[in-house]
Parts: C-alpha cells; sequence; structure tokens
C-alpha cells in the first residue's frame, strides 16, 4: 500500500504558473485527475513521477522524497503522454529491456507476463515502428507494469483508443487497484474518469477546485446555475410565469430572446414545456448559453 | 556502465537513417587519399596536407557531431528518453554508458579512417600516420564530449554544433591566431607535433599553437567539464511533456 502526498505543491515556468498551492494524498484505489486541457494535469504528474521539481512544496512517495531519486522507480510505473519509444526494437525487446533495466531477478518472464498482461503476446515479435497506436499504448502500459509496481501514473492514457480499448485498459486498471494497487490518471473528460475512479481530484487553472467521489463531483457540476437562451411567441408573458413558478432565479429580456438563469436544472426543464403551454407561449428555441465543460470547471473554480 | 542502455544506443544510432553518412564520409575520405597518393606519388607532404585540413579540421568534427548528437538528443527530442529515465538507474550510468558507445563509434568509424587515410596517402614508415592518429583519438574524444553535452543542454545542439564545427574550429582554428589557443584541433596537434622529429613536423606542417602540456590539460579539462555538466543537467531533465 502507497500512496503519494503533495504538500502546498507549486510550479512555475517563468511567469506563468502552472500548478497553484495544491496538496492532496493520492492512496490505494483509482484516482481520476479531471481537468480541462492545459490546467496542469501533466505538470503535476511530472513532479508526482520525479521528472519535475516542484517550484514550492514537497511532493512524497510513502514519506521519501521522489525528486533526484530514481530509487522510487523500483515502486512506480509511469505512463507517459508521449507516443514516442524505441521504435527500432521489438515489442518484446523492448520490454525485456525494461525488465533488464529495473534489475528483475528473471527479466524474462517479467517481460512475458506484461505482455500477457496487456495482451500483446502475439504482435511482440514486430518492430514498434509497425504498431497501431493502440498496440504502442499497450506497450507502454507493459513497460510501466513490468516491475509489478505499487503506484501506476497514467498520463491520458484513453486519448487515442477505440471504446472496445477503452474498455480493455479500464478493465485493466480496476484489477489493478482491486489488488491495492494506487492508480492515477489524468483525463479531461468527466464521463472516462466517473466510470472507473473511485475518487476524482479536479484541477483548474492549476488550483485544486474539488476532490471527492464522482457523485460529489457530478454534483457539484449539475447544481450550479445553468443559463438557457430562448425565442418564443411570447418572451415577456413565459418570463413572468417562469418567475412566478420559481423555475428561473433571474431572467433578462433583450431584443427578441429571453435570457434565464436556474440553479435548479431538473425544474426548469420540466416546467418550461408546461408553463408555455399553460400561457399559450410557442416555444421557437431554447438553447444552453454555456454548457462548455471549461464553463462546468470554471465555476468549480470560482465557488 | 549499464549494458542495457549501451545496446539500446548502439540500436539508435547505427539504426537511423543518417547513419549511413558515418559510412560514406570514411569511405570519402579514404578515397580522397588514394586520389592523392595516385596524384602526388605518395608525397607525405600532400598526404599531410589532405589529413590535417580535410580530415581533422571538417571531417573529423562534423563525424563527431553526427555521433555525439545521436546517442542521446533524438531520444530527448521525441521524449522516449523517459523509458531510461524512470529506471532505478543513476543517470551518471546513463549518460556514462551512452557516451561510451558514442566514444567507440567515433574511433572506429573515424579515428581509424583518418589514421589509415594517411598511411593510404602517402607516409614514411608511418610516422605521420601514428602522428595523426593520436591527434585525431585525442580530438575526437574532445569533440565527442563536447557535442554529447551540447545534446543534453540544448534541443538545438545540431545547429550549435555545427556552427561551431565548421566556423570555431574549421576556419578560425585554423587561421585566426587568437582563436587558435582556444580550438581543439590545435590541443590535438600539440601532442602529435611532439610525436615527430622536429624537422618532419615543420616539413609536413604538423604544428600546433599550443605547447604539449596547455594542450593535453585543456583536452582533459573540456573532457571531463562537459561530462560532468552533462551529467548535472541529466539529473535534472525536463521532459517535453511537462512543459
Amino acid at each position: 500500500m502507497s500512496a503519494i502526498v503533495l504538500d502546498k505543491v507549486s510550479r512555475w515556468y517563468g511567469n506563468v504558473v502552472a500548478v497553484n498551492d495544491v496538496t492532496m494524498t493520492i492512496g490505494p484505489g483509482i484516482t481520476g485527475l479531471l481537468g480541462p486541457n492545459g490546467a496542469g494535469k501533466s505538470t503535476l504528474i511530472s513532479m508526482m513521477g520525479g521528472f519535475l521539481a516542484p517550484s514550492a512544496g514537497t511532493v512524497a512517495l510513502d514519506g521519501g522524497h521522489v525528486w533526484k531519486n530514481p530509487e522510487i522507480y523500483r515502486q512506480v510505473g509511469l505512463v507517459p503522454e508521449a507516443e514516442a519509444m524505441y521504435d527500432m526494437v521489438t515489442g518484446a525487446q523492448f520490454l525485456l529491456a525494461n525488465a533488464r533495466l529495473h534489475g528483475l531477478p528473471d527479466p524474462g518472464a517479467a517481460a512475458q507476463r506484461a505482455l500477457e498482461l496487456v495482451d500483446m503476446v502475439e504482435p511482440s515479435d514486430r518492430a514498434i515502428a509497425t504498431y497501431s497506436k493502440g498496440m504502442k499504448q499497450r506497450i507502454k502500459m507493459a513497460t510501466a507494469l513490468v516491475h509489478d509496481p505499487a503506484v501506476l501514473l497514467l498520463d491520458e492514457p484513453f486519448n487515442g483508443m477505440d471504446p472496445r480499448q477503452r474498455l480493455h485498459l479500464m478493465d485493466l486498471l480496476r484489477r489493478l487497484a482491486a489488488e491495492g494497487r494506487t492508480v492515477l490518471f489524468s483525463s479531461h473528460i468527466l464521463e472516462e474518469v466517473e466510470q472507473i475512479a473511485d475518487h476524482i481530484e479536479v484541477l483548474v487553472a492549476g488550483r485544486h477546485a474539488a476532490s471527492g467521489d464522482y457523485r460529489r463531483i457530478r454534483r457539484l457540476m449539475t447544481e450550479r446555475p445553468h443559463q438557457y437562451s430562448i425565442t418564443s411567441s411570447d418572451d415577456r408573458r413565459l418570463a413572468a410565469a417562469l418567475v412566478a413558478e420559481g423555475a428561473a432565479d433571474g431572467v433578462t429580456l433583450t431584443d427578441g430572446t429571453l435570457a434565464i438563469q436556474t440553479s435548479d436544472f431538473g425544474r426548469f426543464v420540466h416546467a418550461l414545456p408546461r408553463l408555455a403551454h399553460a400561457s399559450g407561449v410557442r416555444l421557437l428555441d431554447v438553447s444552453p448559453a454555456d454548457e462548455s465543460l471549461e464553463s462546468v470547471f470554471a465555476y468549480l473554480v470560482a465557488r | 556502465m549499464n549494458p542495457v542502455v549501451m545496446q539500446l544506443t548502439v540500436r539508435g544510432l547505427l539504426g537511423r537513417r543518417r547513419s549511413l553518412l558515418l559510412v560514406i564520409l570514411p569511405a570519402l575520405l579514404l578515397g580522397l587519399a588514394g586520389l592523392t597518393r595516385w596524384g602526388s606519388h605518395a608525397d607525405v607532404g600532400a598526404s599531410a596536407g589532405l589529413v590535417g585540413n580535410f580530415a581533422l579540421g571538417t571531417l573529423l568534427p562534423l563525424m563527431c557531431l553526427l555521433i555525439g548528437t545521436g546517442v542521446i538528443g533524438p531520444e530527448i527530442d521525441d521524449g522516449s528518453i523517459v523509458y531510461l529515465l524512470n529506471k532505478p538507474v543513476p543517470r551518471r550510468t546513463i549518460l556514462l554508458s551512452k557516451l561510451a558507445v558514442a566514444l567507440a563509434t567515433t574511433l572506429v568509424f573515424a579515428v581509424l579512417p583518418i589514421a589509415a587515410s594517411a598511411a593510404v596517402a602517402g607516409d614514411d614508415h608511418f610516422k605521420l600516420t601514428g602522428a595523426y592518429g593520436l591527434a585525431a583519438l585525442l580530438a575526437g574524444i574532445a569533440y565527442t564530449t563536447i557535442f554529447v553535452a551540447l545534446s543534453v543542454l540544448t534541443r538545438n545542439a545540431v545547429i550549435i554544433g555545427l556552427l561551431y564545427a565548421l566556423l570555431w574550429e574549421g576556419v578560425l582554428g585554423g587561421y585566426v591566431p587568437g582563436v587558435k589557443d582556444v580550438s581543439v584541433r590545435q590541443w590535438a596537434l600539440a601532442p602529435a607535433e611532439h610525436l615527430l622529429d622536429a624537422a618532419d613536423a615543420a616539413g609536413w606542417g604538423v604544428t600546433s599553437a599550443v605547447s604539449v602540456t596547455v594542450g593535453v590539460t585543456m583536452l582533459a579539462v573540456v573532457v571531463l567539464g562537459a561530462g560532468w555538466i552533462a551529467i548535472g543537467k541529466l539529473k535534472t531533465l525536463r521532459l517535453a511533456a511537462a512543459e
């Protein structure tokens, strides 16, 4: 059982702050690191993996520092986001090289076991250069597992995978977590994270925006104020009905559009057609004004 | 030294298309040496001119640039070095293993062909071959170590190395008096000059701007310094994905 502890960790590049005062503990089980692109997820994983020094704060693995300490790699397996590998060797040779670099007692058996784990035994005698993106991803995964690490760090592992490969990897991560390993992966897609993560850490613009299980995060995301813009045959009457019913917190009438703000998403979507019908108003257009993931994240940070 | 790192480095260095140049350039030199012998009737002065100017001044720095930037630079550029760095292997061992491969490659593909070219173009009892062989060996070690360090330090190692090799070492180091004193080529020529009789050295133009002591000391300082800087940089190397 291993844990990564981040204490008031910041990282900046010149004037740009990539990670800002993050404190979190990553324990056994699957943790999803969720955030939009550019939120600092890769920077954070690099610091956890000992590839980047924090500008301030500390990153520790089971009490020991990770920076400038290659010994941590006996316990840590890392799946980098970059796709490049040693293209000129075969998958089997590459796995064997990784096992030998770890100084394992039986590198041949370890390499074989890792290849079996990711279902890459059959194509392993072909050069890596001939592999598809998904196969490369699996070989990357195998190199991270070859020494049976207690901690697994994966940077955007589902990127570029087809649905079948995605399910396969999710299944593998679940099995690894069930064995008591600490698994951390990053993603910018909420659905991906909530499917397998026991615990979610949300990172937005370098800040630690939220933390908890997916139900809590989902609730935070759906309970935020929603904005809709509506065009109808009589905006004024519809607005009055929505306010009177308590289905909207605020309405703004501009030229030909009605802007609605509501904090109760469920109530609003049920009330709208009913009220429109009752007041004899025809709805011409209803669209969410601000449904992008970025705006959801921005709300979490501002909260 | 780590044998796995060395094996992967050899595969990477010789597996790329530009490794063909490692064979073509020495073959070109030996071809020119044969022509020189035929044209000058094996005159030692003409042989010294070819090897001293073209081989030591241009070919050797270029070969070392190809090799030195080929053993670690591409892996840092594409990020695949992460598979070496995320292992419980000291970074010093990784760098020294790669440097060892680079130096062995330099010996085989640059130093030995240069010595052989002196013998082919014309020599007097292998005196010139020995002298230029020694100079090529010393300069080859220094150039290769410098270029390995440069490719750990900067993503523009090939450009900077090319400017250094062609302008500083090739042109300025050969002619401009002040620059001569701080040129790897001149440092490496000092022991070579010492190896020959004074008359032969002067007659064949195997002369250095610096003394043997200065030359050898400077070579040692540069090689150890570049190696030390490269190890220090690799310990704190920031990978592309993290930027």
